[in-house]
This record gives structure tokens, C-alpha cells and sequence, in this order.
């Protein structure tokens, strides 16, 4: 079973206007749509991602099956979901990180600008430079310094720069990092907190100016102050690119995110359940599932 | 804890748990405790006794010892001894440089053959490899010194006539007359054959410790397997390689037969590698061994005394340098 | 909810797209075949002579057709890639083929030399350069049966004491003692015969012996013992000691009821690691044992045989074809107990892997 979403924009429900009461915890569906809503399509960038009927595989084991997701160009996409339900197996189909495993299968296609990336003679390495990815645990490469770690991309690919210091200072300010780390160019990767390192590796995926960004629950290792700091690195971000993040936590998908989409695993492979604008998906479900989940009866 | 009057709480003094053990588990402790310490006394007793038997020697050679090149017994018609001069130069040249070879040759396809096995193969060709290399490790000295001397010479001797003919020039590859057989550079390369197993398998160990995070890092930025290779593997393994390397130079630097049989062990110092002259110390002592007398047995020990204590030190820092590498992994 | 309709859903078949498609592997063929090519012609055209030549035209050869081919196809990085891959590829190779070849000349030119009188014959009647059917390699097999059994019982205790103090006690002179024990394993065997010959040869017994070289080879033993024995202790789970502890056993109860017996296999691997590591040592037992060619079972009186010694004089003596053949005959049932010894230590060890 699988849902496509509407390209149209959504109209928002009157819902959001308690934004500044403090008294009331805020409902999900109030935060969400207390964003902007984006219309997607409109933005003049790069292409989008489709993902057509992927299924997933270890050795026998069906872990993902039949899912048909659209990512629109500057979107931020939130993969919600019990654990184990394959969002993570889902968004390393999308990069081709899901090969690595010996045992991996797949089926089905992924589109970049109307391009399958699984096509045969396909170079990956040049498909992992579009789509970037950013993991759980920050890792920045230690034997580098803060700098070398950011155009480290560069080098890993053998990319040509005319300016690498401006390079360098664009992808730190877009991160969020310049101001902390603009002195400490020199030091070493690990001199650094955990939420600082997060902030180096995002800095690090856009040096190669990817027109995707995934995420796998990138602020799930990381305190509260860096996790605020991330989410707006995110949404800075999202005005000149594509996001699809995967979160256990949905407040977060509810702050960060235009559309969500929920996926579930009974037991057998995972699938997506539903996709909708985020506001909606929280607030209207349509699936019996989704509400159950949305309103925390299971999870 | 109390609360004082002014409202302050003392805090809590751990108490020292103290468990005296019985008397049977003292016993076993102190069986456990000097068995373990064995190997300390018998690495002891190696040095006490070679230095005791050879002290005599090292004392009226003084530094010639390792400096000298000659290394003779002269006798009379009645097996008097008329003179005697020990000296271990060319011996301790001849280690270096076969073990050089050896390291030179066999290192960089022991790295290469580990990366292979570790980030090419496919899982069963790759046990099967491994099953193959640790079972050449397994196989004794003389096997791979009458091989040697028997099978690989004839090519290896065409190799080196090669390696003379378009290398001559530079002063190590020259020789002073075309004799290419039993040289150094064979016997550098059945230790190179020697030593492959031991560096293989380590930088195989190592770099299967490769934190994964950092190598799928590497791939989501779209890095090759050689980039990602350069930019993780090696930097993150280096202190393991530089310490399998130098297991593997330890291990070259004490061989017995192997180099006994290829090398046509000639007593002068000989630094160019393809002129079939040479030895090691171990070998030397092979070779004397049978008809030495006493007073020559005692040099005898004084170079094996001299090749303890070398390879001791380098196996000392090869082993500190791959245990370092689980604690910082840089 | 969506009402699904099963029986119309194709179902997916898992596929790995991934993998070269069947264009790509005839692309890799056309590029292995057109460098054979190039090698040939460099092989017949330039000074390279033999297999090994060939293996280095081949070489050179290959890596720049791979090298062309993967730049033409994805630039720089790629072909980078591509060399690294040749590369690795051809140091395996490399690394192989004495296994190979020494296998393979071990036992052909030592086939020859079987026969049934090796096992039953020693040499004491019989010269390396006899016919091979006189005089065998009995004092040599017995021999070396007792100098390893005997350097065994001595290595044993020591090695299994070092490896219980490593993981049970654990105390303050662990690291030195690890330290040690890695040490003592780059000890050159000639060192190890020097060491016995200085401190018991010479002054106390005044002969070569068995004994003598069975001492010299627990020197080499016992670190491949108490390393192997080491490891297979760590991978008892602590959990299994806390019980005995729990259950009111002292340690020593605990180690030698609960620990030592669940890893009498993994005990019995080291064991077979530690003969294996001895039974070719030649240097050490030609200094202290010396050699014979009469069949000596007594170990504390007179020089002792062993097959490294009867392989080692038949090829120094000889020069003949026949002491060749006692050469080989004498590796090859060397080789052939080593990979009895291997094969039983990888058979014991993946029983326990499956366990």
C-alpha cells in the first residue's frame, strides 16, 4: 500500500494560532504548522529525488517493500517511525550506502533528476556526491584537522577549487560553526564537543554542494542546545536543498520538517504507511496507524 | 550522612572493602604469579649466561667486536692457539642487509596482499587465503632454505644478472666479479617469502579494526575505495603496519638455515647486495659451530649475546607500536 | 484504510544492480584479453625471459590498460582505483604462489623417496648417498616424537601458569609479563640453543642430548602456547567466573573446575600450535642434540635424531641423486605432519566457533 502526495500546496487549518501561550504544551500539529509552508516546486534549485517501488533486502530477509516516495526539491522530508520499521534501510537506498552490506538486494528504482542511480554504468561515487548524507554519530575523520575535515570531500573525490579558504567559510557559516571555529581551524577534529563535531559534518557533505541532504537521526546522540542549533542549521539549509531526515523524535519532525512520512514494519518488511504535509499527517491521519502512532499509542 | 546544625551534610566516606583470601587461593596466587613470571627468568637467564660465557671475549675485543671484520684462529702444527681476532662487522653488515632486502621486498606486498584480503575479496575466497598464508607461516626454515636454494635460485640469479646489467651504476647493485649466485640479494628474498605470512596477517588485523563509521564517512562523500583507503585505512593503521613490518625485520634478522643454505657465507663486509658473498650472525654461528674450540665457543656466544639483544629491541618496539594502536587508533 | 488488492500487486524479486552488468563484465574481459596481448608482445620483443617475465609484462601491461580504461570511463579518481585494485591484486598473487610452489615441489620431488622402510629403517646402517630403500627415517621420526613430547610437558605448565596469571589474576606485573611473552617469542632459535648449551650442556651434563634440545624448543614453545592459551581464556565470559565466585568457590576452585575445562579445546589448539611451531627447528637441535643415525630413544644419553637433522645432512653430505631424494622425502613427511597439526587446530577451532 503506498500513497502518493499532492504536489499542491496544502491550505493550513486555523490551528496554529497559540503559538506564544505558554500555559498549554503545544500540540504537535500546532507546531508544525506554525512553519511556513513551503510550496514545493516553486523554489528555483536543483531536481528532485523519487524513489519508485524500492524494496529491500538481507539475504532472505524482506525489509523493505514497495515504497514510492517523492522528495521535492527544498523540502525537509521526515521519516517517522517505530524502530526497526526500515527508515534507515530506506534512506541508505537513496545514496547507495544500502550495497555496502554483503547481503543486500534491492528492487525498484531511485530517480534523481529523472535518472535512476541504480541504472547499470551508473558511477556511484558521483551519485554520493549529489546525495550526501550526514550519520547518528558524528564522525569527523581524526587524523585531520577542523579545516582539512570540512574539505575533506574535495580531496576523497578529487574536486578542483579555485578558492578553498571561501569554500571553507561558506560551508562552516552554513553549518553554524564559523564563529566557534573560525580560530580553531588548525586543531584537530576531536578537540571538539559532540554537537560542534555533528556541525563539522554537515559542513563536510556541503563542500561538495550535494543537492541532497539525508540525515539519520542526526541529533539523537546530541544534548538539547545542540539539537536547536542543528534543527535551524536545517532549516537554513533546506532553502537550497532537499532534506530527508530519518527521527524517533516527533516534536523534532513536527519543528523541522514540510511533509512527513510515516512507515511501519508489523513484523515483516517495512512499509511507508503515509505521506502527507506535516501539520496534516499530525493533526488529520488519515491511516488508523498513523494516529495510533502520531497520538503515542504504540511506539 | 548527618545534617548539622547549619544545614551542611557530611558526605560519605567510602569504606575500605577489604577481602583476605584463603589460604588455598593464596597458594594458587602465588603459583599463577611465578609461573607467569617464567618467561621474565628465562629471558634473564638467556642473558645471564651467553653474557657469562662471552664476557671474556667482549672484554679483549672491547667495541671491536662489532666493529672489527676479521674473524680468525690461528694455530700452530700443535693446535696451539697463536692468535685470535673476533670481530663481528661483516657478520653484522650482512644481517642488516639481507634483512633489509627481505623488509624492502617483502613489506609492501604483505601491506598490498592485506588490503586486498581485508577490502577486495569476496568472504570465501578470502578464508580461504588466509587459511593458505597462516599455513605458510607454519612451515619450518629448512623448507623455505633448500627451496630456496633448489627452486627460486636459478630465476632469482637471472633476476639479479638483470638488475646488474641496467642498475650496475649505482654502487650498490655493482659487483666485483659476475658471481650472482649465494648472494645476499636470494637470501633477501627467501626471508622476504619468510616474513610475508607474520606482516600479513598483522596488517590484516589492523586493518579489520578500521572503525566502520569513519569508512562509511569516506563513501557518503563519494570516495573511492582508494580515497577512502588513504584518507581512513592507512592513517588509522599506520603504528600497526610500522610494527608488523618490523616483527617481519626481527624475524629476518635471527633466521638460521634459511640464509645458511643461500648464502655463500664469505667473511668481509659486503654491502653489495648482489655479489654472492655474505652472511648473518646466526649463520656464522651455524657455521663455526662445529669445529670451534673453547675459547672460540665463547666468541661464539658473544654474537649470539649481541643478536639477543637485537632483535630483542626491535621486537620490543614492533610489539609496543601495534599494541598502541588499540588504544588511540589515530 | 486503503483496501489492498494482493492478487494484482506484483510481487518484487530482490536484484543487485549494483553488480557488474553483463556488458560491464565483457568490458573487463575485452580489457583482460588486450592486455595478455600487450604482454605477449612485450614478452617476445624485449629482454624478459621466463614465467616470471611474463608475470611482469602481464603486469605492467594490465595496469595500464585498467588504468586508460577506468579514466576513460569515470576519470582520475577512478583510474587511481583501478590501480590500487591491480596492485593489491597482483601483491596476493605474489604473496601465493611460493605457497604453491613449494607445496607442489615438496611433493613431487619427495614422492619419490617413499617408501615403506622410511618408518620402519633409521641410519645407522645406510649413507645418504645409498639407494633410498636403505636405511629410513625411523631414528629421526622417534626422535623427534620425544624431544616434542618432552619440550611439551615442560611448556605446558609454564604456558598455561603465564596465560591464568594474564587473565585471572591480572595484577601489576601483567603488562610486563605480556610484554615478555611477546618478547620471548622474537628470541632466534639459534639464541635458544646457544642458552641451553651455555647453561646445561656445557656445564652440567657435558653431552648433547635429547633433553637437551627438548629444553631448547620449550624456549620456542612456550610463547605460541601461552599467547594461544591467553586469547582463548579471554573469550570466556566473565559472567561464567562470577558464577563460580557466587556459588561460594574460591578462584582457584573456580579456574580450575569452571574455566580450564571450557576451554580444553580451545587448550588443545594452542598445544597443537606450539608443536607445529617446533617440530621443523633445526638450528637449535643441531647445537645441542647433535644427531644420529642409530635409533636412540633414551633422551638423557646421546645425541638424539630428528627429521630437520636427517633432512639437514642428507643434503650437505650428499650431491647425489639419491641423498636428493632422502632431501625431500625427509620435508615431506615434515610438511605432511605440519599439515596434520594445522588442519587439526582450524578443525578443533571452528567445532568450538560452531558451538
Amino acid at each position: 500500500m503506498s500513497s502518493n502526495q499532492n504536489n499542491e500546496g496544502s491550505e493550513v487549518s486555523g490551528e496554529g494560532k497559540d503559538m506564544n501561550s505558554t500555559t498549554k504544551p503545544q500540540s504537535l500539529a500546532s507546531v508544525a504548522s506554525a512553519r511556513e509552508l513551503k510550496v514545493p516546486g516553486t523554489n528555483a534549485l536543483g531536481t528532485g529525488l523519487e524513489a519508485r517501488s524500492v524494496n529491500a533486502w538481507f539475504g532472505s530477509k524482506h525489509a523493505l517493500k514497495d515504497v514510492t516516495l517523492d522528495f521535492s526539491s527544498g523540502t525537509v522530508t521526515a521519516l517517522i517511525g517505530p524502530s526497526g520499521c526500515g527508515k534507515s534501510t530506506f534512506l541508505r537506498t537513496l545514496n547507495r550506502m544500502h550495497e555496502f552490506i554483503p547481503t543486500a538486494a534491492l528492487a525498484g528504482e531511485v530517480l534523481l533528476g529523472g535518472k535512476d542511480i541504480y541504472a547499470s554504468g551508473t558511477d556511484v561515487t558521483k551519485i554520493r556526491l549529489r546525495i550526501g548524507m550526514v550519520f547518528q554519530k558524528p564522525n569527523p575523520f581524526p587524523s585531520m584537522t577542523i579545516g582539512q575535515n570540512v574539505l575533506s570531500g574535495l580531496k576523497l573525490a578529487q574536486l578542483k577549487v579555485s578558492n578553498t579558504d571561501d569554500l571553507l567559510e561558506e560551508c562552516l557559516q552554513r553549518a553554524g560553526l564559523w564563529d566557534e571555529a573560525k580560530d580553531r581551524l588548525n586543531e584537530h577534529a576531536s578537540a571538539l564537543s559532540g554537537g560542534q563535531q555533528q556541525r563539522l559534518c554537515i559542513a563536510r557533505s556541503l563542500a561538495v554542494s550535494p543537492e541532497v541532504l539525508l540525515m539519520d537521526e542526526p541529533c539523537s546522540a546530541l544534548d538539547p542546545g545542540s539539537t536547536f542549533r542543528i534543527e535551524q542549521t536545517i532549516s537554513e539549509l533546506s532553502k537550497s536543498m532537499t532534506i530527508v531526515i530519518v527521527t524517533h523524535n516527533m516534536q523534532q519532525a513536527a519543528r523541522v520538517s514540510d511533509y512527513s512520512a510515516f512507515m511501519l514494519s508489523d513484523g515483516g518488511p517495512g512499509e511507508l504507511i503515509e505521506v502527507a504535509p506535516t501539520s496534516e499527517l499530525f493533526s488529520r491521519p488519515r491511516d488508523k496507524r498513523t494516529e495510533d502512532y502520531v497520538t503515542g499509542r504504540f511506539g | 550522612m548527618s545534617v548539622t546544625e547549619a544545614g551542611v551534610r557530611s558526605t560519605a566516606i567510602p569504606r575500605a572493602l577489604v577481602t583476605k583470601p584463603r589460604r588455598s587461593d593464596q597458594i594458587f596466587r602465588v603459583v599463577v604469579t611465578s609461573g607467569g613470571l617464567s618467561s621474565l627468568v628465562i629471558l634473564g637467564l638467556i642473558f645471564a649466561f651467553l653474557a657469562y660465557r662471552g664476557i671474556g671475549v667482549l672484554q679483549s675485543e672491547g667495541l671491536g667486536f662489532l666493529t672489527n671484520s676479521n674473524w680468525d684462529v690461528v694455530e700452530d702444527e700443535n693446535s696451539n692457539i697463536i692468535s685470535q681476532d673476533y670481530g663481528l662487522a661483516a657478520m653484522l653488515v650482512g644481517t642488516m642487509l639481507s634483512a633489509s632486502v627481505a623488509v624492502v621486498i617483502g613489506v609492501p606486498i604483505a601491506v598490498m596482499s592485506a588490503l586486498f584480503l581485508e577490502f577486495y575479496a569476496g568472504r570465501r575466497i578470502r578464508n580461504f587465503l588466509i587459511a593458505l598464508i597462516d599455513l605458510m607461516a607454519a612451515f619450518p626454515s629448512i623448507l623455505f632454505g633448500l627451496w630456496g636454494f633448489l627452486v627460486l635460485m636459478p630465476s632469482v640469479e637471472y633476476w639479479a644478472k638483470l638488475l646488474n646489467k641496467y642498475f650496475g651504476w649505482i654502487p650498490v647493485f655493482d659487483v666485483p666479479a659476475p658471481v650472482f649466485t649465494r648472494s645476499p640479494f636470494i637470501a633477501g628474498v627467501v626471508l622476504a617469502i619468510m616474513i610475508i605470512p607474520i606482516t600479513t596477517s598483522i596488517s590484516r588485523e589492523v586493518f579489520s579494526q578500521t572503525p566502520l563509521d569513519r569508512i562509511q564517512a569516506a563513501y557518503a562523500l563519494g570516495a573511492t575505495r582508494f580515497s577512502m583507503i588513504r584518507a581512513v585505512v592507512l592513517p588509522f593503521g599506520r603504528g600497526g603496519i610500522v610494527g608488523g613490518a618490523m616483527l617481519g625485520l626481527g624475524r629476518a634478522m635471527g633466521e638460521t638455515v634459511a640464509v645458511f643454505t643461500v648464502l655463500n657465507i664469505v667473511y668481509q663486509v659486503n654491502w653489495q647486495v648482489l655479489f654472492g658473498a655474505g652472511g648473518n650472525i646466526a649463520s656464522l654461528i651455524l657455521l663455526k659451530f662445529g669445529e670451534a674450540d673453547k675459547e672460540e665457543v665463547n666468541a661464539l656466544m658473544a654474537a649470539g649475546l649481541v643478536l639477543f639483544l637485537l632483535t630483542l629491541v626491535i621486537n620490543g618496539i614492533a610489539n609496543i607500536l601495534v599494541s598502541r594502536l588499540g588504544k588511540t587508533g589515530r | 484504510m486503503t483496501p489492498q488488492n494482493l492478487s494484482q500487486a506484483p510481487i518484487a524479486k530482490p536484484g543487485r544492480p549494483w553488480e557488474p552488468s553483463r556488458k560491464e563484465k565483457g568490458g573487463k574481459l575485452v580489457n583482460l584479453l588486450l592486455a595478455i596481448g600487450i604482454a605477449l608482445l612485450l614478452y617476445f620483443f624485449t629482454g624478459l625471459n621466463g614465467k616470471l617475465g611474463f608475470f611482469i609484462a602481464f603486469f605492467s601491461s594490465f595496469l595500464v590498460v585498467m588504468f586508460v580504461a577506468e579514466y576513460r570511463r569515470a576519470g582520475i579518481p577512478a583510474a587511481q582505483d583501478s590501480v590500487l585494485t591491480t596492485v593489491s591484486r597482483f601483491a596476493i598473487a605474489i604473496a601465493i604462489i611460493p605457497i604453491l610452489s613449494i607445496l607442489s615441489t615438496v611433493i613431487v620431488k619427495g614422492w619419490r623417496g617413499l617408501h615403506w622402510g622410511l618408518f620402519t629403517q633409521d641410519m645407522s646402517q645406510a649413507t645418504v648417498n645409498d639407494p633410498i630403500e636403505n636405511g629410513g627415517m625411523l631414528a629421526a621420526i622417534a626422535g623427534t616424537s620425544i624431544m616434542v613430547g618432552i619440550a611439551l610437558v615442560i611448556t605446558l605448565p609454564i604456558s598455561i601458569l603465564t596465560a591464568l596469571y594474564l587473565t585471572e589474576i591480572n595484577g601489576k606485573f601483567a603488562r610486563p609479563i605480556r610484554f615478555l611473552v611477546q618478547a620471548m617469542s622474537g628470541v632466534p632459535s639459534i639464541v635458544a640453543g646457544l642458552f641451553i648449551l651455555s647453561s646445561v650442556v656445557y656445564p652440567i651434563t657435558g653431552e648433547r642430548t635429547g633433553l637437551m634440545g627438548s629444553l631448547a624448543l620449550a624456549i620456542l614453545m612456550i610463547p605460541t602456547v601461552a599467547r594461544t592459551s591467553e586469547e582463548v581464556l579471554l573469550l570466556i565470559p566473565n559472567e561464567l567466573r562470577e558464577a563460580g565466585l557466587a556459588l561460594g568457590a574460591t578462584q582457584w576452585r573456580t579456574v580450575a573446575m569452571v574455566v580450564v575445562p571450557a576451554v580444553k579445546s580451545g587448550l588443545v589448539t594452542a598445544v597443537i600450535l606450539g608443536i607445529a611451531r617446533v617440530i621443523g627447528e633445526t638450528a637449535p637441535i643441531l647445537l645441542v642434540s647433535g644427531g644420529g643415525e642409530a635409533t636412540n630413544l633414551n633422551p638423557v644419553s646421546g645425541p638424539m635424531g630428528s627429521i630437520p637433522y636427517y633432512v639437514w645432512k642428507s643434503f650437505l653430505l650428499g650431491g647425489t641423486e639419491e641423498s636428493s631424494q632422502r632431501t625431500w622425502a625427509g620435508l615431506l613427511v615434515l610438511l605432511v605432519w605440519v599439515l596434520i597439526l594445522f588442519s587439526a587446530a582450524r578443525y578443533i577451532s571452528s567445532r568450538n566457533q560452531k558451538r
